[in-house]
C-alpha cells in the first residue's frame, strides 16, 4: 500500500510539472505586452520600460518560469498586473465563492443521483426506470448556463424567491450567502446529476448480474434486499471515480455559471485576466485549477486502493 | 433486426437539423445580414415565425444559419480528435508496454487533468476569440477520449486468432492495425463520435456564450443566448428559442448513439 501510494505520488508530482510547463508556455504566447497595457496609449517608453523592469518581464524565460513555480511552492503568487495585489489575496478572496458553489452543487448532484440511480435500477424495464432515463438524457442535453438563465427567469424574475445574481459576502451571514449559491448550484448539478444517476443505473445492473448476487437470491433474499445488500456496495467503484471526476467538471463548470450570476468567484477572476491581460492571474488560478483536479484524482485513486487490494497492483 | 427507438428518434431530430442547415445556404426566411431595426423585438408573426431580435433579424433564420456554426465546429473537432487520438490510441495498442505506449498514455492522462473548458478558454484568449480556435480548443480535448477507446478496444483485438493468422503470413503491426484493427473497431468509434460531437456543440454554445467562440454577425446559439440575457426581463423568448435548439439537437445526437451502441454491440443488447 505504501508502495502504491509512493508511486502515485511520483505520477502525481510529475503531472504538476508537466502540467507547469504547458500552462506557463501557452501564457506566454498571448499577445500584447501587459506593462503597455496597463499604462494605456500615451505611455512613454522609458515608463513602460520602468514598468517592464518592475514586473520581472525583462528576465529570461527559464528565469521567469523557476521564479514562478518555486513562489507557487511557497503560496506566493505573484503581483496582480492589474490590481495591483498579491495574487494570492485575489485567489484567498474568490475561491470562497467557487469552491462552495462546487460543493454544493457536488453534493446535491450526489444526492439526487442516487436514489434516482437506485430507483431506476431496481425497477428496470418497467415505467419509472423509462421515466427516469428519459429525465436524465434530456438532463445532459440541457447547457447549464441555459439552465441558469431559465433559473433565473422562473425563480428570480416571476416568482422572486431569489436574488437574479450577484453575491453579498459571507460577512453578511451564511444564509443570505447559501441563498445566492443556490441557483447557480442548481443549475450546474442537474447535468451532473443526470450523468451520475445514469452511471449508478448501468453500475447496479451490471453488479446484479454477478454470481454473489445469484446465491444471494438463492439463499431467499428479495431482489430489494440483494440490491440493497450485497450490490450496492460493489457498484460504489465506477459511481465514486465518475464523482471524483464531476469535481473538476463543477470547477471549470463555474466560471461559465458565474458570468451568468455575476458571482465574484474565480471564474470571473480568471475571465477579468484574460481580457486585461494579467497573465500571473491567469497563470496562477489555471494552474490552481489544475492542482485541484490532479489532487482529488490522486485522492480518490489512494481511497480505492485502501478500500479493494486488488487495484494496488497497477 | 427491429431497430432501437432511441435511433429513430434520435436520427430524426439530427436530420432535422442537418436539412435545416443544408437549406439555410439556399434558403432562409430573411437575410440575417440586413438589420431591420425598425422590426426589432416583433412576437412571432406570419412574417416573422418565431419574432425578431434586438437588431430586427428574424429568429428562425438565425436559427437556422446558427446551428450552421454548431455542427461545423462540433464535426471539425470530432475530426481532429478522430484523426490524432485513433492513429496515436492504435499505435499504443500495437506496442503495449513498450515506452511508446507510456508516453501516449501518459500525454493523455495529462490532457485529462487539465479542467478542458479553463483550457478552451485559455486558448481562445491566447490567439484570439474566433470559430477557429474554439474548434481547436474543443479538438484538442478529442484527442485523449478516441486514444483511449481506440487502444482499449484495439488491445482485445490483438489478442484474437485472427491476428494471430495475419502476423504469421507476415503483415507488420501497422498493416494489422489498418486492415484487420480498424474496420473492428469503427463501430465503436462511431458510437463515441456522436457523443463528442454532442459534447463539442455544448462546448462551442458555452464558449460562444462568453465571448471566445463565434464572433458577430455570424450567428451562433450561444452567442444569441448572451445576447438575450440581457433582455430576459422583457424579451424572454429570446433567451428560450436558442436554448430549445441547442437541447434538441445534443438530445438528438445523444439518443441517436445510444441506439447506434445497442444495434452495434450485441453484447449490450442481450444485457439490456
Amino acid at each position: 500500500m505504501i508502495r502504491f501510494a509512493a508511486t502515485r505520488l511520483l505520477s502525481l508530482a510529475l503531472s504538476l510539472l508537466m502540467a507547469s510547463i504547458v500552462v506557463f508556455a501557452v501564457v506566454e504566447v498571448i499577445p500584447g505586452d501587459p506593462a503597455s497595457y496597463m499604462l494605456g496609449l500615451n505611455a512613454t517608453p522609458e515608463a513602460v520600460e520602468a514598468l517592464r523592469n518592475e514586473l520581472g518581464l525583462n528576465g529570461s524565460l527559464w528565469a521567469r518560469y523557476i521564479g514562478w513555480v518555486s513562489g507557487m511552492l511557497v503560496g506566493d503568487f505573484g503581483q496582480s498586473y492589474t490590481y495591483r495585489v498579491p495574487v494570492s489575496d485575489l485567489i484567498a478572496q474568490r475561491i470562497w465563492v467557487s469552491l462552495p458553489l462546487a460543493m454544493i452543487a457536488l453534493l446535491m448532484s450526489t444526492l439526487i443521483a442516487f436514489p434516482v440511480g437506485l430507483i431506476a435500477a431496481a425497477r428496470r424495464g418497467k415505467f419509472s426506470d423509462y421515466s427516469i432515463m428519459g429525465l436524465t438524457q434530456l438532463g445532459i442535453a440541457v447547457p447549464n448556463f441555459w439552465f441558469a438563465m431559465l433559473l433565473v427567469l422562473v425563480f428570480a424574475i416571476n416568482l422572486h424567491w431569489f436574488g437574479a445574481g450577484g453575491f453579498p459576502g459571507w460577512e453578511n451571514g451564511i444564509l443570505a450567502g447559501l441563498k445566492a449559491l443556490t441557483l447557480p448550484a442548481i443549475a450546474l448539478a442537474l447535468p451532473q446529476a443526470s450523468i451520475l444517476a445514469r452511471v449508478m443505473r448501468s453500475s447496479l445492473l451490471e453488479t446484479l448480474t454477478q454470481d454473489y448476487i445469484r446465491s444471494a437470491r438463492a439463499k431467499g433474499l428479495t431482489r430489494a434486499q440483494a440490491l440493497r445488500r450485497h450490490a450496492l456496495r460493489n457498484a460504489m467503484i465506477p459511481v465514486l471515480t465518475i464523482i471524483g471526476l464531476q469535481f473538476s467538471f463543477l470547477l471549470a463548470g463555474a466560471i461559465i455559471i458565474e458570468n451568468v450570476f455575476y458571482l465574484p468567484g474565480l471564474g470571473q477572476l480568471i475571465y477579468k485576466g484574460i481580457t486585461q491581460r494579467d497573465l500571473v492571474v491567469v497563470e496562477s488560478v489555471v494552474m490552481l485549477l489544475v492542482f485541484a483536479v490532479i489532487l482529488v484524482t490522486f485522492l480518490v485513486d489512494l481511497a480505492y486502493a485502501a478500500v479493494d487490494p486488488r487495484l494496488r497492483k497497477r | 433486426m427491429r431497430l432501437p427507438i432511441q435511433l429513430i428518434i434520435g436520427a430524426l431530430l439530427t436530420s432535422f437539423f442537418v436539412i435545416a442547415v443544408l437549406v439555410s445556404f439556399v434558403w432562409t426566411p430573411h437575410d440575417v445580414t440586413v438589420l431591420t431595426i425598425a422590426d426589432k423585438l416583433q412576437p412571432p408573426s406570419a412574417k416573422y415565425w418565431l419574432g425578431t431580435d434586438h437588431f430586427g433579424r428574424d429568429m428562425f433564420s438565425m436559427l437556422m444559419v446558427g446551428a450552421r456554426t454548431s455542427i461545423a465546429v462540433a464535426i471539425v473537432a470530432v475530426g481532429i480528435g478522430m484523426g490524432i487520438g485513433v492513429p496515436l490510441g492504435l499505435m499504443a495498442a500495437a506496442n503495449k508496454g513498450s515506452l511508446l505506449d507510456e508516453v501516449i498514455m501518459r500525454g493523455n492522462d495529462l490532457i485529462f487533468a487539465f479542467p478542458s473548458l479553463v483550457i478552451a478558454i485559455l486558448i481562445t484568449a491566447v490567439f484570439g476569440p474566433s470559430a477557429v480556435n474554439a474548434i481547436l480548443a474543443i479538438g484538442i480535448f478529442n484527442i485523449p477520449v478516441f486514444a483511449r477507446v481506440s487502444r482499449g478496444a484495439a488491445l482485445s483485438i490483438w489478442t484474437l486468432d485472427y491476428i494471430l493468422a495475419a502476423r504469421t503470413f507476415g503483415k507488420g503491426r501497422v498493416r494489422i492495425s489498418a486492415e484487420h484493427i480498424l474496420p473492428n473497431i469503427a463501430n465503436l468509434l462511431i458510437v463515441q463520435g456522436t457523443i463528442q460531437f454532442s459534447l463539442g456543440i455544448l462546448a462551442e454554445a458555452g464558449l460562444s456564450y462568453v465571448g471566445l467562440g463565434a464572433q458577430p454577425p455570424t450567428p451562433s446559439w450561444g452567442r444569441m443566448l448572451a445576447d438575450a440575457q440581457t433582455m430576459i426581463y422583457t424579451k424572454p423568448m429570446l433567451a428560450i428559442l436558442p436554448g430549445m435548439a441547442i437541447v434538441l439537437m445534443v438530445l438528438g445526437l445523444n439518443l441517436m448513439g445510444d441506439g447506434l451502441r445497442d444495434l452495434l454491440d450485441p453484447r449490450i443488447r442481450r444485457e439490456r
